[in-house]
């Protein structure tokens, strides 16, 4: 019960299966059309916003290899991006770390958080599961809240310092922060690609859609998941870091449960169980939050919209019906 | 492509107009909530004041070209610093004003030094901005804690209310109100019994309430803000705990929070304001021009402060003819501020706009006569009393 | 500990009862929520928005048509109720077929739309709703001073808790609906309209949030904010209850309800954190929560 993609969006996650060498190719030309956006970007688009697009994406891309590789819908994703914020600011105004090492402690934290937490909830599935990951954020967000030394309270850790990453290039500069955000993004998504194809990706894909038959074969279905549980989180906390370091501000809103709910509707936008739905569907929400700010709670509303049409309409997402249409998974 | 057009066609409006005549172009942006608890305060209601300030100096006879954005924050430090960012890097924004909400401001100040503009702040409380987070590219109009706690805390200890208890909202902003609230009760001879922290954001209050009703303390002090306010003010009435004698201190309240509770819960709370629109007869024809334009609805200290603090500004821009922020800065801190709403005053060295601050007591239902008529003021507090002096100033602009 | 020393004992009975008070939010609410989740197997995510909305019916009554707050008490959760019927209709229904986590997804999406309107039209301040003057005042009970309303409270709060259980536990057409749980396929077949069951239930379940949302608006004010955070408190207490039984949300509603009004007491910063800690110390034990049957 607890595959959402299973009946849903047969060109993810099954047809990833037989991955064969058309689709190899076809991967390979959108990871090089991806490369060259990202080198065209910063010089078309205000890089600041391109920086949170990519933050956001991999984020998605986080919470993707957990819902659509794992099958499970964490409501509490937040948590791990927040509190590696939190701690790669902390580290990089407080203790003075260079940004890289202030990102890699704020990913490492994530990564122990998502350990605990997952031992806890992985016990449960399907929407026992969401409930109580939500419910294990909500404690790392009053515990952000009361603890004002560390997380600043509501002013968040604010003039983080970007430093110099290490030692020599100035992050100050717009631009040159924009190739680093870039290449950890890249750097992500290969990962992550590389773990859904891997013999560890393909196990997790079989117990998903057959938990029972997978433990049958001798497969420890709960490390697996634990361990998928434990990856997602530390790369939403490296995506986390990471936008700490470029907005120079971890605060309350990257714990709160609504930003939970956002990466859920940036995955189920672009695509559940795709390997790049979450980057489009990133790409689309951030816009549409930066675009339309001006029209105030009616964004609230407008997102709402979405998330009700992607569910009655559109459960495969932008990704997914283009996948379906070329009848290639992507 | 709709969008295309309209970029075009500003574009080429301001290629037409710009070089006509020598004139300085300015671009202000008021920032604050447009949508959540400090809406109604700030909110649109800034933006109307902004546009009266305009109005009111013939800005476009002065040789001004002013234009005016709006965006609203959510109360977010980080969607804030967002539109700060965007605003100065690619939309030339020369100067933000309003920006309730503290954790905001403060990002809003970091963010405005940094890229050497201006930020005219009116909604925030938060004493900080002009101490130990003070910036030279900042002034604070409207009030802040420091005063807040000063009029409610040392006013009542006067009158009689001399032993104190405090439901503090369990956050930073919380901490700060209770701290400097205590400072100035102790320091005008008063007590403090003790204080409850109560989780934040919270809707029920009883048991904290009862708790302080316990203390047998004369005054309690509600520091907490928007919604906390009005909850605890609210159950404050039910459980009878104003019947018994025992009096509400608001440390954060506005108009617009007595105008949300109504006169039949808010009557008796004591509380401090810069402005108030029954005050004289300047203040009220400016805000019978400020509901004329808002729906009806009468303007806060805060939207009030937008006005003072804009109209300021211009007045310093038309003078040098230059909107240099550094010069623009020098020359708002040198001439003394005027204004039918604050009248005369100040701009310290520290970003502290100086005026006087108000006590006043929330009327009892039968009291008022008219709509919005909310108020008896108890005290007047002098500037020079109400604001946290220079000598105890953490400011590095402040010689010492 | 020994802080216990520094409290009265007339205090800490106060503390019980405003508990118990706040219990009975917990318990109509999540008695809800497992009504729902009982026979549709989704989580109702709106559940907060629809607890405003019935506050904000109950504003609407009296501000637009003077309809005061008793007939409200009534009126507010047949409105609500009936638009959650029609959300059951029109969307719920339709992707009964699918992941039953696409339920979560849906009434998560809903809550947003439903917030986002009232706070477009009433803004976020909240508005004034008066106690009704029947129930002003209070009684000294000695250890503390009740507000009448508040005993209100708790008294209509146990009466529709224990109707409801009476409803799904005693009577025919509980019958039915624990019949329909257990196996909707048989149940049609013995010709029992499951799918008019499972509209009436959602109604129903919807119906008691907007009731607790009437009970609420006097004392809490009416934004639109007010379900967003409780919700999430509320899935804490159906997560440590657990699903399986009716009576199991009703006790756990109050039991947290109490624990938390102690909370407030000894250590009030942890007040809002403690049913957390709870619901992960009950995980570690029991994964089916309290009452709830293992997956």
């Amino acid at each position: 019960m607890a595959n959402i993609t299973l009946d849903d969006a047969p060109a993810g996650g099954i047809a990833l299966a037989e991955t064969s060498r058309g689709t190899e190719r076809l991967h390979r030309a959108v990871f090089i059309g991806l490369g060259i956006l990202l080198v065209i970007a910063p010089f078309v688009v205000y890089p600041v916003f391109v920086m949170k697009v990519l933050c956001f994406a991999l984020f998605a891309l986080a919470f993707n290899l957990l819902l659509g590789y794992g099958g499970l819908l964490s409501f509490g994703h937040a948590a791990y991006f927040g509190m590696a914020a939190y701690v790669s600011a902390y580290a990089a105004k407080v203790w003075g770390f260079p940004p890289e090492f202030a990102i890699l402690s704020g990913m490492l934290v994530a990564g122990v958080l998502g350990l605990v937490f997952g031992a806890l909830a992985i016990r449960r599935q399907g929407i026992y599961f969401a409930m109580i990951t939500l419910a294990l954020a909500q404690m790392v967000f009053f515990f952000s809240l009361q603890t004002p030394k560390f997380t600043g309270g509501e002013d968040g850790i604010q003039a983080v310092p970007r430093g110099y990453l290490f030692g020599l290039f100035n992050l100050g500069d717009d631009r040159t922060l924009y190739w680093l955000v870039a290449a950890i993004f890249m750097a992500g998504l290969l990962l992550i690609y590389r773990i859904i194809h891997s013999p560890f990706g393909q196990v997790c894909k079989a117990i998903r859609d057959n938990e029972p038959r997978a433990i049958s074969l001798g497969y420890r279905a709960n490390q697996y998941k634990l361990a998928v549980f434990v990856l997602s989180a530390t790369l939403a906390g490296l995506a986390g870091a990471t936008k700490a370091i470029v907005f120079q501000l971890a605060s309350l809103t990257d714990v709160h449960w609504s930003m939970s709910g956002e990466v859920v509707l940036m995955t189920l936008v672009g695509g559940l169980g795709t390997v790049f739905g979450p980057i489009v569907g990133a790409l689309v929400i951030v816009s549409m939050q930066n675009y339309l700010a001006g029209l105030g709670s009616w964004v609230l509303v407008i997102q709402g919209v979405i998330f009700v049409i992607c569910v009655m309409l559109f459960r495969e997402g932008i990704v997914g019906l283009i996948a379906k249409k070329i009848g290639k998974p992507l | 492509m709709k969008l295309k057009t309209l970029l075009a066609t500003t574009a080429f409006a301001a290629l037409v107009s710009a070089p006509a005549l020598a004139q300085v172009s300015i671009k202000i942006g008021v920032m604050n909530d447009r949508s959540g608890l400090y809406a109604d305060l700030t909110g649109e209601g800034s933006a109307v004041a902004a546009r009266l300030a305009v109005e009111d100096f013939k800005a476009a006879e002065k040789g001004l070209k002013v234009e005016i954005v709006s965006a609203d924050h959510q109360n977010k430090p980080d969607v804030g610093s967002n539109i700060a960012r965007q605003w100065y890097d690619t939309d030339n924004v020369d100067v933000i004003t309003d920006v309730p909400t503290s954790s905001v401001a403060l990002a809003i100040n970091q963010i405005t030094k940094d890229k050497n503009k201006i930020f005219l702040n009116s909604g925030a409380a938060s004493s900080d901005l002009t101490n130990k987070a003070c910036s030279p590219n900042t002034v604070h109009w409207t009030y802040d804690t420091y005063a807040l706690a000063n009029g409610t805390g040392g006013a009542m200890v006067k009158a009689g209310g001399d032993s104190w208890y405090f439901l503090t909202a369990d956050y930073a902003f919380g901490h700060a109100l209770e701290r400097d609230t205590a400072a100035v009760v102790t320091k005008n001879g008063g007590k403090v019994l003790g204080a409850v922290r109560t989780p934040f954001p919270g809707t029920d209050f009883s048991s904290f309430l009862l708790q302080a009703q316990a203390s047998k303390a004369k005054v309690i002090g509600l520091a907490n803000a928007g919604g906390d306010t009005i909850n605890s003010i609210k159950q404050a009435g039910e459980f009878g705990i104003t019947q018994g004698g025992q009096k509400l201190a608001g440390l954060l309240v506005f108009i617009n929070d007595v105008h949300a509770l109504g006169l039949q819960t808010a009557q008796g709370l004591v509380l401090t304001e810069s402005f108030y629109w029954d005050r004289d007869e300047g203040t009220r024809a400016w805000s019978a021009r400020f509901a004329k334009a808002h729906n009806g609805n009468m303007p806060s200290m805060v939207q009030a402060g937008v006005y003072g603090a804009v109209l300021h500004y211009l007045k310093a821009v038309a003078e040098l003819k230059s909107k240099d922020p550094a010069a623009v800065m020098a020359k708002m801190k040198e001439m003394p501020t005027d204004d039918t709403l604050f009248g005369k005053g100040t701009i310290r060295a520290d970003g502290r706009k100086m005026h006087p601050m108000y006590l006043y007591e929330v009327k009892k239902p039968g009291e008022s006569k008219a709509k919005w008529d909310y108020y008896k003021q108890l005290a007047v507090l002098p500037a020079e009393t109400a604001f946290r002096p220079l000598s105890e100033s953490e400011c590095p602009l402040v010689k010492k | 500990m020994f802080e216990l020393l520094g409290i009265p004992p007339q205090a800490l009975f106060g503390q019980v009862l405003l508990g118990l008070i706040n219990g009975s939010f917990y318990a109509i609410l999540s008695l809800g929520l497992a009504v729902i989740f009982g026979l549709l197997n989704i989580i109702n995510f709106t559940h907060g928005a629809q607890y405003m909305m019935g506050a904000f019916v109950a504003w609407m009554c009296l501000n637009y048509f003077g309809i005061n707050y008793w007939a409200a008490l009534l009126l507010a959760p047949i409105v609500v109720g009936a638009t959650g019927i029609a959300i059951e209709r029109l969307l719920l229904k339709r992707i009964a077929h699918v992941d039953h986590l696409y339920g979560l997804l849906l009434t998560f999406g809903l809550a947003l739309i439903i917030q986002g309107l009232f706070r477009n039209q009433y803004g976020s301040s909240g508005l004034a709703y008066q106690i009704p003057a029947e129930l002003r005042g209070g009684q000294n009970l000695g250890f503390m001073f009740l507000p009448y309303y508040r005993g209100w409270v708790v008294v209509a709060s146990l009466v529709v808790c224990l109707a409801t259980w009476f409803l799904i536990e005693k009577t025919r057409l509980g019958a039915y609906l624990r019949a329909a749980t257990e196996n909707p396929t048989l149940t049609q077949a013995f010709g029992i309209n499951v799918p008019l069951l499972v509209t009436l239930t959602y109604g129903f379940g919807v119906a008691l949030a907007a009731f607790a949302g009437v009970l609420a608006a006097p004392i809490y004010s009416v934004n639109p904010n007010m379900g967003a955070d409780l919700i999430i408190v509320v899935f804490a207490v159906v997560v440590i209850g657990g699903m399986g039984s009716i009576l199991g949300a009703i006790v756990t509603g109050f039991s947290l309800g109490l624990i938390e009004g102690l909370t407030k007491v000894f250590y009030p910063e942890a007040s809002a954190t403690v049913i957390f800690i709870i619901m992960v110390l009950v995980l570690l034990v029991k994964p089916a929560g309290l009452f709830g049957r293992a997956a």
